[in-house]
């Protein structure tokens, strides 16, 4: 069947199977990998995305069921190398050890802080208590975005490190 | 990787339309809600539909209104619609209190009230509450419409009235003078079907005696209220002692399985206590709109 829908603000159509996975469309046709893809059952959250701006697990829609909707996966959230103050959160309070749950901990929080810009620490982790870390890096996630909340725009140094930087630090 | 073995899959535009095509494809058909509980079972080969049939742009049917005495539930409201509402946590907190402890905040994203009642899981929670608050469930089909009780509703695990050929439109409850709710639950963990659950609802006379009541359990094998604590409480006024006679009854009355959330005893001494509990705070918040403060 052909889908249309619009990921991180591009049109994107396409011919699927219907049985096929929203999780798989963005990693396998898309090739958006940075939407991880986990347990398979609805438990860890590692495959969360933004539809139409609120967060579902995407391992239990069906890409024909997101046909028409808008899309935000991970590659989504800077604004080409000005990052998301989530993401400079996460940098700032070391909210990720291997990574693996982040892009949906990290989406969560931007839909999380766009409904409630200044949650309680407990809102925070009733927010993200779908997910799981397998890290168990709870702690500094619940603190990176308390810091998002708290620089809202980012700050100076929001800027994503640019390839050359990076070399030269 | 779990996937879904092959299937066509529609869109209903109205509920006239999925009707129609829940015909034209028969057997075979199935409508999707919020897909929480099918797809899983979909992706397990559990559930084999050769045609899915996607409800979820009949905003129709995702509402909520208070109709003179009625509190009307469309069958498409999710999860997260009923947690937020300030009409329903002050009409039945135990809808807020059971929302609160359904499934994690995502999954209330999607799941749907209608879904969760269409499918019956014996540790779903809605069911109890609907129960409970004696919600009477709107179906309709191509002969019409029909309103059926939770008893004859919901008749037992996984198993509904529903035909085939029928949609759950909504769900009515009714609103009554002097009553409160609540709804407890013991999960392993957050997010995490019950162990076991209880749920209360009573109605205070002008003189604070129990002039109604309705006790229900989860995930414990009982699909009916536990009406045998009617008989001893109505027409009391609230104290302990009946509190402690009533969750002896529900331990009694109920009919557990031992699996990997507890042995028997246990969940039966959780029929017992969290009965105590919700049957003590529906009182008390009943006294309390009573005296017009809220809590
Ligand atoms: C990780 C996880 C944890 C969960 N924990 C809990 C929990 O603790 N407590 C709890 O109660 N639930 C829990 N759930 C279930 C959740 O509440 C589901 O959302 C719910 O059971 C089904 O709702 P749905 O809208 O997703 O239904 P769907 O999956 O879309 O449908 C379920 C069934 O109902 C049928 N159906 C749906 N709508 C209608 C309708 N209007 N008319 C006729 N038939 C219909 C479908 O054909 C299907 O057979 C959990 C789910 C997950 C994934
Ligand atoms: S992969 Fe979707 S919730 Fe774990
Ligand atoms: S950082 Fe490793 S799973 Fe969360």
């Amino acid at each position: 069947m052909h889908i249309n829908m619009t990921i991180n603000g591009t049109d994107v159509t396409r011919e699927i199977e219907p049985r096929v996975l929203l999780v798989h469309f963005i990693r396998d046709d898309l090739r958006l990998t940075g939407t991880h893809w986990g347990c398979d059952t609805s438990n860890c959250g590692t495959c969360v995305v933004l539809m139409d701006g609120q967060p579902v697990k995407s391992c239990t829609v069906l890409a024909a069921m997101a046909d028409g909707h808008s899309i935000t996966t991970v590659e989504g959230l800077a604004n080409g190398t000005t990052l998301d103050p989530v993401q400079q959160g996460f940098m700032e309070e070391h909210g990720l050890q291997c990574g693996f749950c982040t892009p949906g901990m990290m989406l969560t929080a931007r839909a999380l802080l766009d409904h409630n810009p200044h949650p309680e620490p407990l809102e925070i982790r009733e927010a993200i208590s779908g997910q799981i870390c397998r890290c168990t890096g709870y702690a500094t996630i619940v603190r990176s975005i308390q810091w998002a909340a708290e620089h809202p725009v980012g700050t100076a140094e929001t800027a994503a490190t640019t390839e050359e930087e990076a070399v030269h630090a | 990787m779990q996937i879904p073995a092959p299937f066509d899959y529609v869109r209903a535009s109205s509920v006239d339309n999925a009707l129609a095509l829940l015909d034209r494809h028969g057997a075979e058909s199935r409508v999707v809600a919020g897909g929480h509980s099918l797809l899983p079972m979909m992706k397990l080969r559990l559930a084999r539909p050769d045609w899915l049939i996607d409800i979820n742009d009949l905003f129709e049917l995702d509402y909520l209104l208070i109709d003179g005495q009625t509190l009307r539930i469309g069958a498409m409201t999710r999860h997260t619609t009923l947690l937020e509402s300030d009409d329903v946590q002050r009409l039945f907190p135990i809808i807020t209190d059971a929302e609160r402890v359904i499934a994690d905040p995502i999954v209330r994203n999607r799941g749907t009230i209608g879904g969760s009642l269409c499918q019956a899981d014996p540790a779903e929670d809605l069911s109890t509450v609907c129960h409970v608050l004696e919600a009477v469930a709107v179906v309709r089909g191509p002969a019409g419409e029909r309103m059926l009780s939770m008893a004859d509703f919901h008749r037992g695990p996984y198993e509904t009235a529903v035909a085939q050929n029928e949609l759950l439109i909504e769900v009515r409850v009714p609103i009554r003078a002097g009553s409160s709710s609540a709804y407890e639950k013991v999960e392993r963990r957050v997010g995490d079907w019950a162990v076991a659950a209880a749920g209360a609802s009573v109605t205070l006379d002008s003189a604070g005696a129990i002039s109604q009541v309705a006790v229900g359990l989860t995930a414990v094998g009982l699909e009916q209220n536990v009406t045998e604590v009617e008989a001893v409480l109505v027409g009391q006024t609230p104290t302990e002692e009946l509190f402690t006679e009533a969750g002896r009854l529900a331990s009694l009355a109920c009919d557990p399985l031992a699996d990997q959330r507890g042995p028997i005893d246990y969940k039966r001494h959780l029929a017992d206590e969290l009965t105590r509990r919700v049957l003590r705070a529906a009182c008390r918040r009943a006294a309390a709109s009573a005296s017009e403060i809220t809590i």
